[in-house]
């Protein structure tokens, strides 16, 4: 994702008269049906089926589907460790971003393509990456963590890289000098300099990516089938639980679970949203 | 502290990325062009990556098409629930593939879909069928696209097209003549980065595709059987063949952006 630049990527509200109005004209709001039913069938109306099928069975079957223990485990363990993989990657992605933007030494454009890399990487070809290194009898480090929880950790930490680091990037790169040197001439201290000065400009895009980051470990599967082992209780992740759900022909209890999924990504979306709306208005 | 931050960061890069893919490199031609060879002699495979770069091909014509058109109305055009619309097009970005695939299941699927039956009426079969595999694919990579063209279009704004409106100049002559190209290169990445994300779709393409040896299964879906039959060199060197392609995109996509962006 070489453009997640979100302050960039939509387009700046424009003052809203009264009520909303349409500059449509005949052909354009033609396109626009044609791209509407063409979303509606491929995006809307399936997402909406989970919905309709989890909440088709009543209220209790729904919360006794989400409840069970096994599942439960999986919500769990998938919340926490992509709760936790966020937290790393806000300390290390504002970092990378800066020796990426400030740095110069030989190699750099080497590290700058490493972070696509796990955009690009089919996930099940992460997974056998990461298994090649860290859970495997001859793995060159000694090392393996296969079928252990941190190897669910290893894979979110993998897949979300590229997030914060693509967000915090561009705005690093439009931060000006000028600012930090007058609060450096003026005695503050790099530090001060850093927490005054540049963290507050980083913050919208940090938190961008976080949230992105945060959504990508929720929904991450593919990395996780080969590295993990999927075992209940233990690193069964909520994707897995979907996915054997489904194989079992139980739909309805893959649909409740997988709506407690779109509920996270959506509260993830909103965000994103609410995020933009301030950095626009603020620039 | 330059020298702190700079080491620490191609530490992490390097043991969290460089290293493991390095591996796979290594592990496929443990023994020579071997495996490289035997894997493209099984017609399974062959079938399967074929099978692959076609639903890749189809996802990136439909996002490319849909992807430029919704971006020209979401920048130029006001209409109510724009707001709403723009941020729902994100939603692919964060859905679990496997929600991708159960979501297709429900509503096409040939027994119990909500339009899937009245679909296999007419003779088209979606869920365990190509369409399906398409359809899931498409569903994953959709936000790449407009995410890329997008700002693009934002950039260059409308007075071009004004001034060759004013001179007479069709919608079609401004849109082949003006904004496509400038464009262009945004379109260039969104395909790249399609490209990249279809061919290497697996969650949601192993719940909607029934992954039938030969008929239905993909690449990816070749690389976890084999590893799962133990083995291990076919998995690796299938893995070698779709590492090998999302690592030219992003090289692709590195080399020809900066001369673009100064």
């Amino acid at each position: 994702m070489t453009s997640t630049e979100i302050a960039r990527v939509r387009p700046a509200r424009t003052p809203r008269r009264s009520g909303p109005r349409s500059t449509l004209t005949r052909s354009s709001g033609l396109g626009l049906g044609i791209a509407m039913i063409w979303f509606s069938a491929l995006v809307l109306i399936p997402l909406a089926a989970v919905v309709v099928t989890a909440i088709d069975g009543g209220w209790e079957t729904f919360w006794a589907t989400i409840t069970n223990g096994q599942t439960m485990a999986a919500i769990k363990l998938t919340v926490f460790t992509a709760a936790g993989v966020t937290v790393v990657n806000v300390v290390m992605g504002p970092l990378i971003a800066w020796v990426l933007v400030r740095d110069r030494f030989w190699g750099k454009s080497v590290l700058e393509v490493m972070i696509d890399i796990p955009f690009a990487l089919p996930t099940i070809v992460a997974g056998l990456v990461l298994l090649s290194l860290y859970g495997n009898a001859d793995s060159p480090l000694g090392i393996d963590i296969a079928n252990e929880r941190p190897a669910v950790f290893l894979a979110f930490l993998f897949v979300t890289l590229p997030f914060v680091v693509r967000m915090v990037q561009p705005v690093l790169e439009e931060l000006e000098l000028d600012v930090e040197e007058a609060a450096a001439s003026l005695g503050a201290s790099r530090f001060t300099t850093f927490r005054r000065i540049i963290l507050p400009s980083l913050a919208p895009a940090i938190a961008a990516g976080a949230a992105l980051s945060f959504a990508r470990g929720v929904s991450e599967y593919g990395s996780l089938v080969l590295l993990s082992g999927n075992l209940p209780f233990k690193t069964e992740v909520t994707s897995v639980r979907i996915l054997s759900s489904i194989e079992n022909d139980n739909v309805a209890a893959a649909a409740a679970v997988a709506t407690v999924l779109l509920a996270i990504s959506l509260t993830v979306i909103v965000l994103l949203d609410l995020i933009q709306r301030r950095v626009a208005a603020r620039g | 502290m330059t020298y702190v931050l700079r080491i620490v960061a191609t530490a992490y890069l390097f043991f969290l990325v460089a290293w493991p893919v390095s591996l796979v490199v290594t592990h496929t031609f443990d023994d020579g062009f071997a495996s490289i060879s035997s894997l493209l002699q099984d017609p399974d495979t062959v079938v399967a990556l074929q099978l692959s770069a076609y639903v890749a091909v189809f996802s990136v014509v439909i996002n490319t098409l849909f992807g430029v058109g919704i971006s020209m109305l979401l920048v130029r055009q006001e209409f109510p629930g724009k707001r709403v619309l723009n941020a729902m097009l994100d939603i692919p970005l964060s859905v679990s593939p496997i929600v991708v695939g159960l979501a297709l299941v429900l509503v096409y699927g040939g027994r119990n879909g909500w339009l899937g039956p009245t679909l296999a009426g007419w003779g088209f079969d979606v869920i365990f069928s190509t369409p399906g595999i398409i359809m899931a694919t498409t569903f994953v990579a959709l936000p790449l696209m407009i995410r890329e063209i997008v700002p693009v279009l934002e950039e260059i704004g409308i007075e071009q097209e004004q001034a060759a409106q004013s001179l007479g100049a069709n919608a079609m002559q401004r849109f082949w003549r003006i904004t496509l190209p400038s464009i262009k290169w945004g379109i260039v990445y969104g395909v790249v980065l399609t490209l990249a994300r279809s061919l290497g779709e697996f969650g949601a393409v192993k719940v909607v595709s029934g992954n039938v040896l030969g008929q239905t299964r993909t690449a990816t879906l070749v690389v976890e059987e084999k590893y799962l039959n133990f083995d291990q060199q076919g998995a690796y060197a299938t893995a070698f063949l779709l590492a090998m392609v999302s690592v030219a995109c992003i090289v692709i996509v590195a080399i020809i952006r900066p001369k673009n962006h100064s």
